[in-house]
């Protein structure tokens, strides 16, 4: 090995990993342990300036707390560095690539952030007069056109709060309008490629879930749905399709099966989690869809914050709308009616009951206008032409190395992958995933859609640039040449290079910890020397 | 379009690259008849600039509720929040994250939801908490179901206290899925007998306390009748404060606390985002819907989080699932958890004296007012009050003064005559004197 003149080595020394250079604090340098605010946190302080109230007789009955809760504080400084520190432990768009199918992770707009907290839409209160916000209603009144326009639908219910929320919304709508037509079928059909929400949604409605396999491309079948309605005649409730479908493919005949299902009474829910392959593009209204869910914390750009919040408004068909719950906008001539409660309706509108307090996810719809007003109607076409041109990209790139399960076809803003390119490696999808991290990269989604084997669905969107679409690419390809090679070191015990190593997760569900406890007195003790 | 770093040079060469000319080559499964060219009727791109002068237009229209004397709760508060919860929530790691599917890369997330579930089972007085709901009106409808899961019945019997948009999203859930609810009329008084409600085939009893219209409920009789005929209680809370100064659901009795966190690190924002805080007993965790958050460790031996008892869970357990919740309020959380860190609990405790304090400093003050009465024996930070005329014109009559005064519960009930005159009205630490002195002085005029 060269060294220079001070005798300190001057390539990287292979180590075999950090073991050689252990720390005091178990740090390593910008890379910080950090305990739990508990460990840390002291009962004695507070990071809130507050002044105790002058005497008073309390009103609390014999309501009163006998002991404050059992929680330390920190304060300020403390909190900042516990809260940068922690954040420092996770993966995140804005650090890199996170091409997790049927996610969308796109970047996500500051300007979109600072409308959100501009103190006439955050410090508004939904109980407030409604005379004293007409600039919400009208903001909500204005995403609720560029929604209806984008999708081709007659009306929107704007207030579940995310995309399964908004499949419970359009499900509930569709057992309305088949309870208004005095019928109560008891089927609804689910491919087997759906979101697991979708049948979880129709069965929290006392709904039987009929699954659909898929074809030999990846699509539903027509003929494989007139079957399956054709055994429970009279008895369909609806179908739940995702279009596009959680293989990344566009449903050619989604417009025979829509028909067949209206012809058996039946409504067409469609799962709208991956419109962003298709505005401006395709009407899901030109399509036969009654209801669909679109999710704003996809397509349209509100930060997944972690695991949300999110929104899941649903458009509706015609037949669908007046079944709309509570609130809803009435339009009427220029004027807009926000609609709170059953003693405001008018003939023909029978809202089915009410899905949240409120009035749903403001502080998401201002992100999802912010978000549409930028790219206008021009830029939100580009940006799903740019979506599926990434993933396409993506998919040439890697299509020799890694295995398609339903050929090379076009694929729409997602690429699904199976594992067979890694048979005999000895490596899984999970490992596979795993590497990944080492590599810099948040792993695709894994194991879903579950009708391919080791499934790998990798979802760019448009916010990547070439240059990070084939530093992926070569990434890739390097990781399976890698397989292939049979040098499993690389996966087996990966990720290497992350803040943990991979996690015991069995040992987490037999004897769940959920919660930290209060050491007892014994615990902290120290122990008597032997 | 600033978003989108593909140039038209980068898009030529891809095309190429995939072997066409034209990107709609890519979209040939979509049926002629449907394929559209762009949304002609929408309009187009505009710079970051145009779209905040557009947006502050909308926005300057809206009354601020700190820009007011305010007074308006009925299930969301105005509160102060300090400035770094806000600032760090905004940090790309927590911001731009996905749900923590990835453990080994996403131990920010997840030890921080660790410490919000502390946070929640010990507010609750409860053994365990999961990592959110999307709010409190859809916790409750989701506690719901759980008990009859845990019991094997399907009889709901909600308090006439319960917050009536609450009582709505669980009936609405309950009708379409066949199961019965047993709603008590409302109950502005706090006097109802739900104990006489409970039978053998109730599978939940739903009370909230502070109820909607304010009164503190003891909660220990109705735990007692519940589960001397193997019902579940179900306690819920619209104000999380309140759990500073009121005896914890988990101490009487309840098995499933549900109820909205906004107030701790949310701002209002019209309703939502919120955050729902869900708790049980350890014994039913199996029912729980939602996700959790557990300790392990990782490779090395070092202590790690993640996602656990994800078989109840609707991606695993598909249409046998406990939910089919997926998205939930994370980001949230993390202000809740931010906020109440900075509080602990003596800061919490502490926090609640003074909305206490100026709800008591407050209802004497209206309650001299000629004609004005306020119902209430206990309340925390917010109690119904009696007009002489409708509510609903006081309110807006006081808005025309500068003054956010409440909410009429004709707003909440309508069409109930006997209700038309009660005003809901709420308290917090961000009132001033001159807040409540010009309330009070608006009040008078409007009802002169
Ligand atoms: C295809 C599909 N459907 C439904 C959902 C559920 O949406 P949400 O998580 O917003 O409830 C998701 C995402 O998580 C999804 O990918």
């Amino acid at each position: 090995m060269s060294m220079n003149n001070q005798g300190r080595p001057s390539a990287p020394v292979d180590t075999g990993g950090v073991a050689e250079h252990p720390t005091f604090t178990g740090n390593k340098a910008l890379a910080m342990e950090e305990p739990l605010l508990f460990e840390t946190g002291r009962m004695d302080v507070c990071g809130v300036d507050l002044d105790e109230p002058e005497d008073f007789a309390p009103a609390l009955g014999n309501h009163a707390r006998k002991a404050v809760p059992d929680l330390p504080a920190l304060t300020e400084p403390e909190a900042m560095r516990h809260y940068v520190r922690l954040s420092s432990k996770n993966y995140a768009i804005d650090a890199g690539l996170y091409p997790l199918g049927s996610c969308t992770m796109k970047h996500n707009p500051r300007l979109n952030e600072k409308m959100a907290r501009l103190p006439g839409f955050g410090d508004i209160h939904p109980m407030q007069p409604l005379s004293t916000v007409p600039g919400a209603v009208e903001l909500i009144a204005e995403l609720a056109h560029w929604l209806v326009t984008m999708t081709g639908m007659s009306a929107v219910a704007m207030s579940p709060k995310a995309g399964a929320h908004g499949e419970l919304c359009g499900m509930m709508a569709i057992k309305a309008a088949h309870t208004a037509a005095g019928r109560d079928p008891k089927i609804v059909l689910v491919p087997e490629s759906a979101h697991g929400t979708n049948p979880a949604t129709a069965a929290l409605l006392g709904y039987k879930v009929v699954a659909i396999a898929a074809r030999e491309d990846g699509t539903v079948d027509p003929a494989a749905v007139k079957a399956r309605i054709a055994e429970h005649e009279g008895d369909i409730a609806g179908i739940m399709l995702t279009n596009p479908n959680t293989c990344g493919l566009f449903e050619r005949d989604i417009i025979a099966m829509a028909e067949a299902i209206h012809a058996a009474d039946g409504y067409f829910y469609c799962d709208g989690a991956n419109f962003n392959a298709i505005v401006g593009k395709a009407r899901p209204g030109d399509l036969g869809v009654d209801a669909m869910h679109i999710n704003l914390h996809k397509t349209f750009s509100t930060p997944h914050g972690g695991g949300g919040p999110g929104a899941g408004p649903v458009v509706l068909s015609e037949r669908l709308a007046p079944f709309a719950p509570l609130p809803f906008l009435r339009k009427e001539g220029d004027g807009i009616t926000w609609v709170e409660s059953e003693s405001e309706l008018k003939d023909g509108e029978r809202p089915f009951g009410r899905m949240t307090a409120f009035h749903g996810q403001m502080g998401m719809y201002v992100r999802a206008l912010a978000y549409m007003k930028s790219h206008g109607a021009d830029g939100l076409k580009q940006a799903s032409e740019d979506a599926v041109l990434n993933a396409n990209y993506v998919r040439v790139g890697l299509q020799d190395l890694m295995s398609l399960p339903f050929g090379q076809r076009w694929c729409m803003h997602e690429v699904l992958f199976d594992d067979s390119f890694l048979k005999d490696t000895g490596v899984t999808t999970l490992d596979f995933a795993k590497a990944m991290i080492d590599e810099g990269y948040h792993p695709m989604t894994m194991y879903f859609p579950l009708v391919v084997h080791g499934a790998m669905l990798i979802e760019p969107t448009e916010s990547e640039s070439r240059s990070s679409l084939d530093l992926f690419i070569a990434t890739m390809r390097d990781l399976v040449m890698s397989a292939q090679k049979g040098e499993t070191g690389r996966f087996k015990g990966a990720p290497f290079h992350a803040p943990r190593g991979r996690l015991d997760e069995t040992r987490a569900a037999r004897s769940p910890v959920l919660k930290w406890e209060r050491p007892t007195s014994r615990d902290v003790q120290p122990q008597a020397a032997e | 379009m600033r978003y989108l770093p593909l140039s038209e040079t980068d898009r030529t060469d891809m095309l190429a690259r995939v072997g066409i000319s034209d990107i709609d080559e890519i979209f040939v499964d979509i049926p002629k008849s449907a394929r559209i060219d762009g949304l002609l009727d929408l309009p187009r791109r505009q710079g970051e600039f145009a779209v905040e002068r557009d947006m502050s237009r909308m926005a300057g229209k809206n009354v601020a509720a700190s820009s007011v004397p305010f007074f308006v709760g009925a299930g969301a508060y105005k509160h102060h929040v300090p400035a770094s919860v806000d600032h760090l929530i905004q940090r790309s790691e927590f911001l731009t994250s996905y749900t923590p599917y990835q453990p080994e890369v996403t131990q920010g997330t997840l030890q921080y939801l660790f410490e919000f579930q502390t946070q929640v089972a010990a507010l609750t007085g409860m053994e365990v908490a999961n990592a959110s709901m999307y709010d409190g009106s859809t916790g409750t409808a989701e506690a719901v179901l759980m008990a009859h899961r845990v019991t094997r019945r399907n009889k709901a019997v909600l308090s006439g206290g319960l917050h009536p948009h609450y009582r709505q999203v669980v009936e609405g859930l309950s009708s379409m899925a066949g199961d019965r609810v047993e709603a008590l009329g409302a109950d502005p008084s706090g006097t109802e007998d739900i104990l006489a409600a409970i039978d053998e085939e109730t599978s939940c009893v739903v009370v909230q306390s502070p109820s909607v219209y304010g009164h503190l409920i003891d909660l220990k009789p109705i735990a007692e009748k519940a589960h001397a005929h193997g019902a579940l209680l179900i306690a819920v809370f619209t104000e999380v404060v309140s759990l500073g100064l009121v005896e914890s659901p988990g101490a009487q009795g309840a098995d499933i606390v549900v109820g909205e966190g906004q107030s701790i690190g949310n701002g209002l924002n019209f309703g939502g985002p919120y955050v729902g805080l869900f708790a049980t007993r350890q014994k039913f965790i199996r029912q729980m819907p939602g996700r959790l958050c557990g300790e392990t460790v990782d490779s090395n031996g070092k202590r790690g989080f993640v996602l656990t008892l994800s078989t109840r869970e609707q991606h695993i357990r598909r249409d046998k699932a406990t939910s089919n919740i997926c998205t939930n309020s994370g980001l949230c959380c993390l202000a809740f958890t931010i906020h109440m860190t900075l509080l602990g609990g003596n800061g919490l405790a502490k926090l609640a004296r003074i909305n206490h304090a100026n709800a008591v400093k407050l209802k004497g003050m209206l309650e001299i007012v000629p004609g004005v009465s306020v119902v209430n024996d206990t309340f925390f930070n917010e109690f119904t009050v009696k007009l002489p005329k409708p509510a609903h014109g006081v309110v807006e009559a006081l808005a025309d003064k500068g003054v956010l005064g409440g909410v009429p519960v004709s707003r909440l009930e309508p069409g109930k005559s006997a209700l038309e005159n009660l005003l809901l009205v709420a308290a917090s630490e961000v009132n001033s004197h001159e807040d409540r002195a010009a309330f009070v002085t608006a009040l008078k005029e409007v009802l002169a």
